[in-house]
């Protein structure tokens, strides 16, 4: 049953607007600061590169992350968002990233319902050691979101007009 | 309105190579709220932090933004420099321009410094939301919990207990001693590893501040920094270690013969049994999975011969709870398992060893009286093979690192099997050797020239059996050609491998660790002996490779932090903790269920000004919150604030992207 609601659920959002030539697509990454920021730490100690469209935000745990704040990057600067925590059972917190973890799955079905494509926000568990996993995850991540083009869908200017 | 500095730091050429720093700071200035930004070759430097203090009482700054490497690694260093200049040090923001922009764009200057630029401008954001905060005092139990009894546990919890700080000393195995009881000498003096090390076991034991529990695990630590609650499972030994006098009636007649873990399995145990003579506490434990009394009901030997009824079959694990404010962790290391190498035949052929076992057999109080043997025959072997780097270095097969400690032990089993076997010739095939220490290079000199050890620069590719001999076929990397050696005995140095159960311990004590399963330190140069949760640090081998120098280095160096941590009554605790506005408290108690510290509970407040009714509100003790953040997340009036990264703060920086 909850399968097939799910099935239901398609993006509205259409390709229908061409990137102009000179687009880059912004990424607001939130990260918790024992993991996933310790591991983009890492990233750039090891020198690993990766795209440079991501800007980071440093919250203490994954489950500091207000959905509102995903829905308010999209809103306004965003055109993709990266929320990563610690690995579950690993959570300096101890459970914090449980709790983001699902806080996460029902926005993301909130999002899906209202017309943004599921690569537009993404979740990833990056520990403080996974410097190359973290390149990795930025890079899907870029891809994902270039491959979807600027988002228009509900930014805030548009309602200005 | 807010006056914001902006301080960019070009870290050498590490970040103006990339970015380029000028433009960032005319980014900067084009802000409203910045009075001032300026660059500096080393921000991090005193002259660098000079100029964020003169910049603070010249323009009159509100909050300020240090645009270098990233918080994690700086933050505390530029919050004294605003404290030193009178600024309330939580008024600082640190742009992270090197780990994120720099360092991973290094190809493309134009859009690191666009980025950097951004990264600039949400601190600027975030920081004009930035509110004074003030540290927070809580009280100290000032005892430490140390886990492991091997020389790094035992060096800390003496350091520590010298200082008159009481210590819970806690060892799975019924003796402390560890690795290092196992070893027969030490290089590279060849101090017996007995005689430098029981005294210090028996100075544990006797220490009127150590409580020793042998045979127990930490099972579960709750709290925080100075104030941990540790519960310890001590498992049922059988042996009321009261009454027992350690006089061995028991384990001389039990007739339940196991190998024998001390002795890596070479000779057997009994069921009843304490590890090793010297072992301390020297009180036998009955291990339960072979005691036949235990598992059928049938034999009870050991009772009848124990004079003074010590052994109680009914005996059960018992739960402890200890309140202490610091842990040290130290649970060594563990021998790689060489299966992988089946072109050596490792368990095919008996006479292949490893480091451990040969050490075993050439210890004075060792299953062989000291002398190595082969396994298959039990003769003495004249024509010893050593391998090194038997799964290290060998991304391949076994684990990328240098074990860093088998040069040194190598060279010693080489001069240990000259004195043993006088007619023997030791073998040593090697990749590199790594001997770099104090005395290091002329012990291996030594063992090089008094024993005739050849050493053979190459990897082995077979081993396989001829006769009752072992033909070890490798290559001389110096000579350029193939060799093959007739052996009667191979010795694997085996990769060292953190202790196995390392990774449920760090979940259990909420501290990370690495892809191998060695414990992480807080930093890997400044911060080697803490962990990322305050209060618990590490020593030896469970966090990477080490000799015993080092080790008993890094143990001491526990005690100091652990010393520093308990020097006053009450310890300054960070301001990143949750607050509740009263006014906006719904009384839901979805934040006390998130909670993972217990540090939320409610309370009644009036209803209204002077009012009898009360309404229920959510209160946050703040000694215990750990600042997480999961209650400001789930709370559905907005009435919680966690400090230092409050919304207004996070959703400045989004919006200012």
């Amino acid at each position: 049953m909850e399968a097939e609601v799910k099935d239901k659920i398609v993006s509205i959002e259409k390709p229908e607007i061409i990137a102009p030539p000179d687009w880059k697509p912004v990424i607001v990454g939130i990260l918790c600061n024992w993991c996933s920021y310790a591991g983009s730490d890492l990233t750039g100690t090891s020198r690993m590169q990766y795209p440079p469209n991501i800007r980071i935000i440093r919250v203490p745990c994954s489950s500091r992350v207000d959905p509102w704040f995903i829905i308010k990057a999209l809103q306004t600067t965003a055109d993709g968002v990266l929320i990563s925590g610690c690995h579950p059972g690993d959570c300096h917190y101890i459970s914090g990233n449980y709790y983001a973890r699902r806080r996460f799955l029902v926005t993301k079905e909130l999002l899906k319902m209202v017309g943004f494509h599921e690569h537009r926000v993404q979740f990833s568990w990056v520990s403080a050691a996974e410097g190359a996993k973290f390149a990795q995850v930025v890079k899907k991540v870029t891809d994902d979101v270039v491959k979807l083009g600027p988002l228009h869908l509900y930014k805030k200017e548009n309602f200005n007009k | 309105m807010a006056r914001v500095g902006v301080f960019v730091c070009f870290c050498g050429a590490n970040i103006a190579d990339f970015v380029d720093v000028p433009t960032v700071v005319e980014e900067a200035k084009k802000i409203r709220e910045v009075k001032f930004a300026v660059d500096y070759k080393y921000m991090c430097s005193d002259p660098g932090q000079q100029m964020i203090r003169d910049a603070i009482v010249q323009y009159r700054l509100t909050s300020i933004v240090v645009a270098a490497c990233s918080p994690r690694m700086h933050e505390k260093t530029f919050r004294k420099a605003l404290s030193d200049a009178g600024m309330n040090p939580y008024l600082l923001e640190v742009a992270n321009i090197r780990e994120h922009s720099s360092w991973v764009h290094q190809k493309d200057k134009k859009a690191a410094t666009e980025k950097a630029g951004d990264l600039v401008r949400m601190a600027v954001a975030k920081s004009i939301a930035n509110e004074q905060l003030h540290e927070i005092s809580v009280p100290v139990t000032k005892r430490a919990l140390v886990i492991g009894g091997g020389i790094a546990g035992i060096q800390a919890a003496l350091d520590i207990a010298d200082a008159r700080i009481p210590v819970t000393l806690v060892e799975r195995s019924p003796s402390i001693g560890g690795r290092m009881a196992q070893l027969d000498e030490t290089f590279p003096t060849l101090d017996c590893s007995q005689c430098i090390l029981t005294p210090k076991m028996v100075d544990v034991a006797s220490h009127p501040y150590i409580e020793l529990i042998p045979y127990s695990e930490v099972i579960e630590l709750n709290g925080y920094v100075g104030n941990y609650k540790a519960r310890i499972r001590k498992k049922a030994s059988y042996v009321n270690f009261k009454s027992c006098t350690g006089c061995g009636a028991c384990w001389q007649k039990c007739p339940v013969k196991v190998p024998n873990e001390y002795n890596m399995g070479i000779d057997k145990r009994k069921a009843i049994y304490t590890p090793f003579p010297q072992a301390v506490p020297n009180k036998p434990v009955i291990d339960a999975e072979h005691c036949t009394m235990l598992l059928k009901g049938k034999c009870g030997i050991c009772a009848k011969f124990c004079e003074k009824g010590a052994i109680d079959f009914k005996m059960v694990d018992e739960v402890i709870e200890r309140e202490i404010g610091a842990v040290v962790v130290a649970t060594g290391y563990d021998l790689w398992d060489a299966t992988p190498y089946e072109e050596y035949g490792v368990g095919r052929y008996k006479d292949i060893i490893n480091s451990l076992e040969f050490e075993r057999m050439v210890s004075a109080n060792g299953p062989t009286g000291g002398l190595p043997i082969r396994p298959s025959d039990g003769k003495v072997p004249k024509s010893v093979v050593f391998i090194k780097c038997v799964g290290s270095r060998d991304k391949a097969k076994g684990i990328e690192f240098c074990s860093k400690i088998c040069c040194m032990y190598t060279a010693k089993h080489a001069i240990l099997l000259h004195h043993k076997v006088h007619d023997s010739r030791a073998y040593i095939f090697y990749m590199d050797i790594r001997a770099a220490g104090k005395g290091y290079e002329e012990f291996v000199n030594r063992a090089q020239v008094e024993t005739g050890a050849v050493y053979l620069r190459g990897r082995v590719s077979k081993i396989y059996q001829k006769g009752d001999k072992l033909m070890v076929r490798g290559e001389d990397g110096n000579l350029g050609q193939e060799v093959e050696v007739e052996a009667d005995l191979v010795v694997l140095a085996t990769a060292i491998v953190p202790y196995k159960e390392n990774p449920a311990l760090a979940r259990l004590l909420g501290i990370s660790y690495d892809k191998y399963g060695y414990l992480s330190e807080a930093h890997p140069k400044l911060r080697p002996v803490e962990t990322a949760k305050a209060g618990i640090f590490l020593a030896g081998c469970t966090q990477a490779p080490k000799d015993i120098p080092e080790t008993v280095a890094q143990a001491s160096a526990c005690a100091a932090k652990v010393c520093g941590l308990f020097a006053g009554d009450t310890m300054k605790k960070d301001p990143m903790v949750s607050t509740v506005n009263k006014e906006f408290c719904s009384g839901c108690q979805n934040c006390v269920t998130v909670c993972p510290y217990q540090a939320i509970v409610t309370e009644d407040i009036p209803l209204g000004h002077g009012a009898k009714e009360t309404r229920t509100v959510a209160k946050i003790n703040e000694g215990v919150c750990q600042g997480c953040g999961s209650c400001v997340a789930i709370c559905r009036s907005m009435a919680i604030n966690l400090a230092g990264f409050t919304d207004p703060q996070i959703i400045n920086e989004i919006v200012a992207i």
